[in-house]
């Protein structure tokens, strides 16, 4: 089975890896790539412990093949933080113990990005839909939720 | 092993021929949302697959003739985002937004929902209702078909060898329309549909329905057009005498199964039930 | 929300600082079982039987073994054999044998997903392939799996040599019965004869897994001179290091263990799946070997716990007094004997103060996944049957369940029907805190409802280890055995700093490996905080008298002249001398001239484990027409003990609460009637997502266990008892139905409405 070359963008690093056509994105993070941030929960898409965005999408990686990523850009956790300042929400997060076991923090940190990228005020229940893809089984969800809505209250104070 | 080889052909023609020649071993890719879970499972054993998102017929949002045209791999995300195909047709972009999660929503199009062929596909209810068609394309050229035409049983559907749903459209709305799509899930998110009810209608000032579709979803091998469930609809005011003869159309068109998601007893009493919610609903848009 | 029953005036207890795993964990550097890469690494698979009964006739591993890029394949012919030897293990007991004839089946398999042979290669691609091409002869037998059908005489028998235990006389023939278990305090029979009212009812639970989003990984490096390293997600790397050299036939020091960080346990990961056969096939193939579980793997193969028949009966006078109180349970335990048939019976009425006690439990196997310990394994089950009933009873007579729980509770000096009298336990408090919170006394809308429901889990002790080192600088190096499911470590690192009164973050907490600390038994029973943090304790008092004998050194005075207060050491009084007080760091720099490294390592075997309860309310909303159960508020109240770390406390009673409602609510293993697992995968085996749930708020009551220094109870298990009780009860307030099978879903509660039920 002849690999597939793919050149790509990852965390805004111009970036080469070779996959099997049945590789999936989350695949090649994980071990082409040396990126095990993204997590593997299910493989189906069911839980979102392997989230990234795919130019600037929320998506599933496990559900996104390796060869797919030929010219678009990639975030994960790996390159959430700046530099070596945490982003506000990983700051949140660890200030609200919005995190047990950690599993799926990568996968939570990533989707709430994304929310409060497009909307700067969501209400609690929108975080919870727009999370509900998102699997915790330590948590009950609660202190990510307050997490996520204090953060968004922070960074509306900050940018205002 | 499986020498499987992926393809992304840049134009419509190509992809014809691509599928033509690959003689049935071949599957079309677009959000991949069932395609890679179905692939690592081993439910399926393609030779190739064809990723359609770089066509451009495929891709887009258009507006024609006071309608709208949707390209079949357009993600739900951004039909979502489309304020044109929200305000017209809030029911299916609904339906569309309940398929997963919001991770799947960046990914799951119309031309997957439909052409996977699930009897319980969020979409495909709401698209009925609509009275959508589709754009077909094949070896033998171009047609087109209703979407309710599509799927013909679990994982069937009536496409030909070789040819591929490229767009979906949604006619002009007279005034005073309205629709909903509602789907009976035991969480709130993140299940397959056990039951769904798609309900398209229009009013005239009177507040009386001139005309309505009715589609249920996940209770029947295919999806379900309700004749009777329009007609208990059309003419009356979504009164109680109109609502109990659409719940009664509905569980009586049901032939739905028990498995591990629902019993035939329960499908048949909720597609009542929701049949009527989700007429409700499309009546207050249509007032709305 | 926070109840002292004494003021303590704690530095760091009590407070909630970052974790010091958190900056790994939120930027994604942690390493957890499928997070290590080793040069040479090839990927492990296995083969799962499809069968849920069968027995192997043969297999032919012949084709798999010549694919290019495979390295090794092993059976059960590759495993050691064993005797049939039962061991302590957890709050569970176990065998080697049937762990082993797990691990990989032997002769026989018993259940969909086990596991009958397994390949190391080069790539996942080849691996996969190679499975495909190991020729399997099963011959199908007849399989059960409803526990009452096991019970029938006519039943498929998996174990031809079990004969049931706890009888008398052994029976002469194999049944699916392992053992019968049996608790009695007074006259049950008596009792129920001064009863005014009498209520009986049976209840049906089935199998629920912990449902950790991590699934099993290990990676196993297997050395030619019979050393190896094996790195594994566990809740007990000291258990994985003993049954992996039991299985492998290795002396334990050739097996060094290291707990990566783990992705949820919840009691899952108290046993070994995949860590035996990476450690087999590395040894084998010569070369590293990583094995991860599939999501369906995971499912089919890996210990969910128990499914069950419950029959509860209990006696009250019309005071509300309990004066009887009956039940039997039939516990599945899967294919291999050991369900928590015991720890379900002991707590079944724990909570409660009843002359007249008689509980009755079997263990019985059945063809699916083999069960293992799911947070206070057990006792959910039965105390949900027992909650469900007082909840009817105190309907019946027009009390409030609170009142009516208050009437029975349990207290400080109660005979529990288990066997030790209680010492200090904060029940009462619990049920006080729920009474006076304002959710209880919140206004309801149509077709809503509240529920009450209490739990008890007893919480162990048990040993531990840990060791405290002083850095150069005056930092503390601290290293327990104990794998961190909870945040553990940081309440380590506020145990020793409060202990030696010094900052929180000068002291790095880390979880050692199985050769680099002395044994610490894993990570379970809610026994950390209590048991390791003791040791921290321990460890801690004694660097701190350390540091006074190297002040009195460095002063010339007896050590009884100095104190270590506040972090320093100072002279304990005028006469000592006038010196100046000495920190850590000041006694760091000196520390090799006063004597050498500062370090101390105690292991101890922590008695005086303190039992917890828990008190929860619960709103429910039924739509009536679906059937579907909306859960509006929830409030756990739970006797914590000192909260250590007071935010990882809270997160404890959300998680297991939310577990709860899962159980409750929608969580269920679907089998075909061949025995096949139809729901493998997190789209059908419904967890609770984050829009299907309310805030849940929490109140800590804090009754200090005094067999403690600071007084800590365990955490984690109890939340988990109280939901289902608790929303099972909403729903009988919200529309009148007693619901008595679980899970409550949308189409069994819609069937009770219009059964009028």
């Amino acid at each position: 089975m002849a690999k597939m070359h793919v050149s790509t963008t990852v965390n805004g690093e111009p970036t080469e890896f070779l996959c099997e056509p049945q590789q999936t994105i989350l695949d090649v993070l994980r071990d082409e790539l040396r990126l095990t941030g993204s997590k593997e929960g299910c493989s189906t898409g069911d839980c979102g412990a392997c989230s990234v965005t795919m130019d600037g999408r929320l998506v599933c990686s496990c559900l996104v093949l390796g060869a797919e990523a030929e010219g678009h850009e990639i975030e994960t956790i790996e390159g959430m933080a700046d530099g070596d300042t945490l982003h506000p929400l990983q700051q949140k997060f660890l200030e609200r113990a919005a995190l047990q076991c950690g599993i799926c923090t990568p996968g939570f940190l990533i989707a709430a990005k994304s929310l409060l990228e497009r909307n700067p005020n969501p209400s609690e229940t929108e975080v919870r839909y727009w999370l509900a893809g998102n699997l915790c089984r330590c948590t009950g969800y609660d202190k990510i939720i307050r997490a996520v809505l204090e953060c968004a209250a922070d960074m509306r104070g900050a940018s205002a | 092993m499986n020498a499987l080889t992926y393809e992304s052909p840049g134009s419509l023609d190509e992809a014809v021929k691509m599928l033509a020649v690959a003689n049935g071993d071949a599957k079309l890719l677009a959000g991949g949302t069932d395609l890679l879970v179905q692939l690592r499972m081993g439910m399926i054993q393609p030779k190739l697959i064809i990723d359609i998102k770089k066509i451009p017929e495929l891709s887009g949002i258009k507006e024609e003739n006071g309608g709208y045209r949707v390209g079949a791999s357009v993600s739900g995300a951004v039909v979502g985002e489309h304020a044109g195909m929200v305000g017209a047709w809030p029911g299916v972009v609904e339906a569309l937004e309940l398929i997963g999660s919001t991770q799947i929503q960046g990914r799951a199009t119309m031309g997957g929902n439909l052409c996977n062929g699930s009897p319980a596909a969020d979409a495909v209810p709401a698209m009925i209702a609509a009275d959508a068609l589709c754009t077909i394309v094949g070896p033998n050229g171009r047609r087109e078909a209703k979407v309710e035409d599509i799927i013909t049983g679990p994982g069937k559907t009536s496409l030909a060898n070789g040819e591929i749903v490229i767009d979906f459209f949604f006619p002009a709305r007279p005034a005073n329309s309205g629709d909903a799509y509602l789907r009976f899930i035991p969480r709130t998110e993140m299940d397959i549909a056990v039951v769904g009810a798609g309900v398209s209608l229009t009013l005239d000032d009177a507040g009386v329905c001139t005309a309505a579709r009715v589609a249920l979803g996940a209770v029947a091998p295919t999806q379900l057009v309700l004749e009777d469930g329009a007609a208990a609809l059309i003419g009356s005011k979504l009164d109680g005498a109109a609502m109990e003869k659409l719940d009664a159309a509905a569980r009586a068109a049901c032939r739905p199964i028990t498995d591990k998601r629902g019993t035939i007893e329960y499908r048949i009493k909720v597609a009542g039930v929701l049949a009527r919610r989700a007429a409700k609903i499309a009546q207050q848009r249509a007032e709305g | 929300m926070t109840m002292t029953s004494e003021t303590k005036d704690y530095k760091w207890v009590g407070t909630s600082p970052v974790r010091p795993d958190g900056n790994d964990k939120v930027t994604g550097r942690a390493m957890f079982g499928a997070d290590l890469m080793l040069p040479g690494m090839l990927v492990g698979k296995v083969l799962r039987s499809p069968h849920a009964h069968a027995t192997i006739k043969s297999i032919d591993t012949s084709k798999a073994e010549a694919l290019p890029g495979v390295k090794a394949v092993i059976t059960s012919d590759d495993v050691e054999d064993m005797e049939s030897a039962w061991v302590a293990a957890g709050e569970l007991q176990l065998n080697y044998r049937d762990l082993s004839y797990n691990v990989m089946a032997n002769g026989k398999v018993l259940y969909d997903g086990h596991a009958v042979a397994a390949v190391a290669a080069t790539s996942s691609a080849i691996a996969n392939a190679a499975l495909d091409l190991i020729d399997v002869d099963y011959e199908v037998l007849p399989h059960v799996i409803d526990v009452e059908e096991a019970l029938e005489p006519d039943a498929p028998i998996l174990h031809d040599d079990m004969f049931t235990e706890g009888v008398t006389p052994t029976p002469d023939k194999p049944s699916n019965v392992f053992k019968e278990f049996d608790i009695a305090l007074g006259d049950v029979e008596a009792g129920f004869a001064k009863a005014d009212l009498i209520i009986e009812r049976k209840f049906k639970s089935a199998p629920v897994h912990q449902g950790y989003l991590e699934p099993h990984a290990a990676v196993a490096s297997f050395g030619e001179d019979g050393q190896a390293e094996l790195w594994c997600c566990t809740q007990g790397h000291f258990s994985v290091r003993a049954y992996c050299a039991k299985l492998l036939g290795m002396d334990i020091a050739d097996l060094r263990v290291t707990a990566s960080e783990i992705g949820g346990g919840f009691g899952g990961k108290t046993t070994v799946y995949l860590e035996p056969v990476a450690l087999m096939l590395s040894r084998k193939a010569g070369k590293p070997v990583r094995a991860v579980m599939t999501r369906e793997d995971v499912f089919r193969a890996s210990g969910p716990t128990s499914g069950a028949t419950s029959w509860v009966k209990v006696g009250v006078t019309n005071d509300g007094k309990i004066v009887a109180g009956e039940a039997i349970f039939k516990y599945q335990a899967g294919a291999f004997a050991g369900s928590p048939i015991g720890p379900g019976c002991m707590c079944a009425y724990a909570p409660y103060d009843i002359e007249n006690v008689k509980v009755k439990g079997y263990d019985v196997v059945t063809n699916r996944p083999k069960v293992a310990a799911y947070r206070a394994p057990g006792a959910p089950i039965s105390e949900h049957a027992v909650e469900s009933v007082l909840d009817e009873i105190s309907k019946k007579l027009g009390m409030d369940p609170i009142e009516l729980r208050e009437k029975n509770a349990a207290r400080e000096g109660t005979q529990a029907a288990y066997g030790p009298k209680f010492g200090p336990i904060g029940f009462a408090d619990t049920l006080a805190a729920a009474k006076a919170h304002p959710h209880y006394s919140a206004p309801l809308g149509p077709n809503q409802g509240r529920g009450v429901a209490s739990g008890f889990w007893f919480n162990i002790g048990g040993s531990s280890s840990a060791t405290v080192n002083v850095n150069e600088d005056g930092t503390l190096a601290l290293a327990t055995g104990s794998p961190d499911i909870g945040g553990s470590r940081a309440s380590m690192a506020i145990m020793a700093a409060e202990t030696l009164g010094i900052d929180a973050t000068d002291v790095r907490p880390i979880v050692a490996d199985t050769a680099s600390i002395a044994y610490t038994f894993l990570t379970g029973g809610s026994r950390v905080t209590f048991a390791t943090g003791m040791a921290v304790i321990e460890a801690s008092k004694k660097i701190a008298l350390e540091l006074r004998e190297r002040a009195a050194k460095t002063w010339d005075i007896s050590v009884d002249a100095v104190v270590w207060e506040d972090g320093k050491a100072t002279p304990a009084g005028a006469n000592a001398g006038e010196f100046e007080p000495l920190s850590l760091a000041d006694l760091a720099a000196k520390m090799n001239q006063t004597g050498g490294p500062i370090s101390t390592a105690v292991s101890l075997n922590a008695e005086g484990a303190g039992p917890g309860f828990g008190t929860h309310i619960c709103d429910v909303e039924v739509d009536r027409e679906t059937g579907a159960v909306k859960i509006l508020r929830y409030t756990a109240v739970q006797d914590c003990g000192q909260a250590i770390h007071k935010a990882y406390v809270e997160g404890q009673i959300q998680g297991g609460a939310v577990q709860g409602i899962g159980w409750a609510l929608n969580e269920e293993y679907i089998y075909n009637d061949e025995g096949r697992l139809e729901n493998a995968g997190f789209l059908d085996y419904r967890i609770p997502v984050a829009s299907d749930l309310p805030m849940i708020d929490t109140v800590i009551v804090e009754v200090a266990n005094p067999n403690h220094p600071y007084g800590v109870r365990g955490v984690g298990e109890v939340p988990i008892i109280p939901p289902m009780g608790t929303v099972a009860n909403a729903i009988d307030s919200a529309i009148g139905i007693r619901m008595t099978e679980l899970p409550m879903s949308p189409p069994k509660v819609l069937a009770a409405l219009d059964n009028g039920s």
